[in-house]
């Protein structure tokens, strides 16, 4: 089996093209076991790992838990209403101790960009993997948004993907920018230029549109982003409402796409924002794969910044 | 008590003063600046062959973090980072704790530098009280008590109406004020420059026109009121055009820049490195020619340090927890001296900016190596080879974005009042 040469996994811009195709390969894999009865290898057993996340999640977090469950790991889970970080302890302070526990893997979640550098700078000997930072990456997302649309298409090279919404404040937009790009896709972003950060273009193999029309035009993929009303809603947009009417996918517009076009989002959805429900919740969606997706690909991470030997 | 220094590159534009000569210095005072002088009976001397001997340099932008904030920096160690730096003078900005917006704290630092010090310490004050930006600080006692400068360095006046006030006011005691030029509107939660670096590893941006909006407001202001204006740190290719455009107009203004806006580009933050974090923060290509140009067409008048220095504690966090700021008064001449091998500026020119213009604009009387000024003299050598490590720097704080980069360039005698400073 090809190594994985990485004590980390923090952003798809550090990895390469062999390597993304390594973990979609193992996730592939893995997908066998969470399909049985008995959901449980020992790959992971005696190894502990610990999910800090400094912000809230429900999918990501319940994912990585169950992921390294099945793998057999041990699984503790820290998140800030519990944790020193409410009595000013700095995450310096709360890394080093941490450490001092021995733990192989910390899967960290935090609301600024590049934490995940300045974390495992001070853990030498322990994995950190990334599960979403500031407004910078999320690659186990966007590993399991190519997982997904490899599914689909059975190939990601060549494809047209639409992503539509709050670029710029997006850490899954960069992720998929990255990983897609990497892998041959085509990436179209659209949104209001409030939320098209500069020099997008220049980020890979992007093209930015004017209009959302533009975007998804023939696209294979349409994957819409989460508006955060309590972010954009005070300068970068009017309201929800003008926000839906432009930038909203509904049953009509996605008629643009291809006729087999698959419909994604990262979650949580704002239904009769960025989405309507009839889109939601309609055959092109491939929002629930995608979170069934979540759990294989955080399995083969896991595995892999545990296995293997390290640069 | 005299001093010969003998045979260095002297520079002086104050006079148009560029050969090899010697200076003697008697009583603290230059007393002649000639070929082949004698030394009288127990003078000292000094060899400065191969040297260059120049009006003592002056920062007029620094942060000594006294009182208050002494974790980071006090007087004491501040002046000798100047000092070793090449530093004669330093102007120290008022966000100190408390803030230098009364006679009682504009006192204490001049006493305790006069007392304790390795070079001149000219305190700047506050524009407001408290640096609430909603009074103004009684100007006239902080310029009795010995301040050069009003600024609320650090952040702006947000009102224009009190900044119209303040320059008027200003003027009218003959006190400079010196913005920190910054639409906060505009910057929000940004941590670095807007652009494509910000973009890629998904900082929070600050765009160039929040500083821009900022630097043309003030000289909206000053050119309406007739007051000068001094725009501290310009940083961007927008700011100095404005400045210029304003300069030939006959506005009275004058700004600074400092040596990581005409040296690092906003590349320098990847990594998420916090050394490189500064507000206003490093910038692109295009901006860093324009400043180079600026000072090349006489834009930009000074070069300040912003000396800044945070505890290891307040830098070594998250990129967007880290403070603002780095060290500079041990690398600013070194880099700035790139300025002349990149035949930015001349020799002469670089003296300007780092000695004359800043005395001008403050009114130091200081700057000139005229028989009778103050015998304020820097001595460097300008092809000393280096590099910067941090437990050699003399400043409390090591946060610098030039840790372990190779230098041109060394001041080997800071002379203050006559004076070698022992460092």
């Amino acid at each position: 089996m090809k190594q994985f040469r990485h004590k980390d996994i923090i952003a798809l811009r550090d990895l390469t093209k062999e390597e993304i195709e390594l973990l979609l390969e193992t996730a592939e894999s893995m997908r066998e076991i969470n399909s049985r009865d008995i959901k449980k290898v020992p790959t992971l057993r005696g190894r502990t790992i610990i999910n800090l996340f400094y912000e809230a999640s429900t999918r990501t977090r319940t994912s990585f838990e169950i992921a390294g469950k099945r793998l057999s790991a041990d699984t503790v889970n820290i998140t800030t209403s519990s944790s020193s970080t409410t009595k000013g302890e700095t995450l310096s302070d709360t890394a080093l101790n941490l450490l001092a526990m021995k733990p192989d893997i910390i899967v960290m979640r935090h609301s600024v960009s590049g934490s995940h550098y300045f974390l495992s700078k001070k853990m030498p000997n322990c994995s950190v993997i990334n599960a979403g930072d500031g407004t910078h990456e999320h690659p186990s997302q966007g590993l399991l948004d190519m997982l997904t649309m490899k599914d689909r298409f059975g190939r990601l090279d060549g494809l047209k993907v639409a992503i539509v919404g709050d670029i710029t404040h997006s850490r899954v937009a960069r992720s998929n920018i990255q990983g897609l790009t990497k892998m041959g896709s085509q990436v179209f972003v659209a949104g209001p230029p409030t939320m098209v950060p500069p020099g997008v273009e220049k980020l890979g193999n992007v093209i930015a549109c004017a209009t959302m029309k533009e975007a998804i035009q023939d696209a294979d993929v349409v994957m819409m982003l989460r508006i955060q009303q309590e972010r954009q809603g005070k300068t970068l947009m009017p309201n929800a409402r003008e926000y839906a009417r432009y930038y909203g996918l509904n049953p009509v517009n996605l008629k643009m796409a291809k006729p087999d076009a698959m419909v994604m989002h990262p979650g949580p959805i704002n239904r009769g924002v960025e989405m309507s429900s009839y889109v939601v919740d309609g055959d092109q969606s491939h929002i629930l794969k995608q979170v069934e997706n979540g759990v294989a690909v955080r399995m083969s991470m896991l595995y892999h910044v545990c296995s293997g030997e390290i640069e | 008590m005299s001093l010969l220094i003998k045979g260095g590159r002297v520079i002086d534009p104050s006079q148009n003063i560029d050969a090899v000569l010697d200076v003697l210095v008697e009583n603290g005072k230059v007393k002649e600046i000639g070929k082949g002088l004698s030394a009288p009976a127990g003078c000292k001397e000094l060899d400065a062959a191969g040297k260059c001997v120049v009006p003592g340099l002056i920062d007029m932008h620094v942060h000594l973090r006294d009182p208050g904030l002494e974790y980071k920096e006090d007087i004491i160690s501040g002046t000798r980072a100047a000092a070793a730096g090449g530093f004669t003078s330093v102007c120290c900005m008022p966000n100190t704790k408390p803030a230098i917006d009364n006679k009682a704290i504009a006192s204490y630092i001049i006493n305790k530098a006069k007392a304790e010090g390795f070079c001149n310490v000219f305190p700047v004050g506050t524009i407001t009280q408290g640096m609430s930006g909603d009074r103004m600080a009684e100007m006239g006692e902080l310029k009795e008590a010995g301040c050069v400068a009003v600024s609320d360095d650090g952040k702006p006046v947000c009102s224009p109406e009190l900044m119209r006030r303040s320059l008027q006011y200003a003027a009218g005691i003959g006190i400079m004020v010196i913005s920190h030029a910054e639409e906060l509107s505009l910057v929000g939660e940004g941590v670095m420059n807007e652009g494509f670096t910000s973009t890629e590893i998904g900082l929070k941006g600050i765009p160039r026109v929040a500083e821009d909006i900022a630097t043309a407001r003030e000289i909206l202001l000053a050119e309406y009121t007739g007051a000068p204006v001094h725009i501290a740190h310009v940083s961007t290719l927008g700011s100095v055009r404005i400045i210029r455009e304003a300069k030939a107009r006959g506005v009275k203004v004058t700004c600074e820049t400092a040596p990581h806006y005409f040296t690092l580009t906003d590349d320098a933050v990847r990594g998420y490195n916090t050394n490189a974090k500064m507000n206003p923060p490093l910038r692109e290509a295009a901006d860093v020619a324009a400043i180079k140009q600026g000072l090349k067409d006489g834009t930009i008048d000074c070069i300040a340090t912003d000396h800044a220095p945070h505890h290891l504690d307040e830098k070594d966090v998250e990129f967007d927890a880290a403070m603002n700021g780095i060290i500079g008064l041990e690398t600013s001449l070194p880099l700035s001296l790139k300025l002349v091998d990149e035949g930015v500026l001349t020799l002469p020119e670089l003296v300007e900016k780092m000695a004359c213009n800043p005395a001008k604009i403050l009114s130091l009387g200081r700057g000139s190596l005229a028989s009778g000024a103050v015998a304020d003299i820097t001595i460097f050598d300008p092809a000393a080879q280096w590099t910067v490590e941090a437990d050699k720097l003399q400043s409390k704080s090591k946060n610098s974005p030039f840790l372990g980069w190779q230098l041109k360039g060394k001041a080997v005698a800071t002379v203050v009042s006559g004076k070698i400073v022992e460092i």
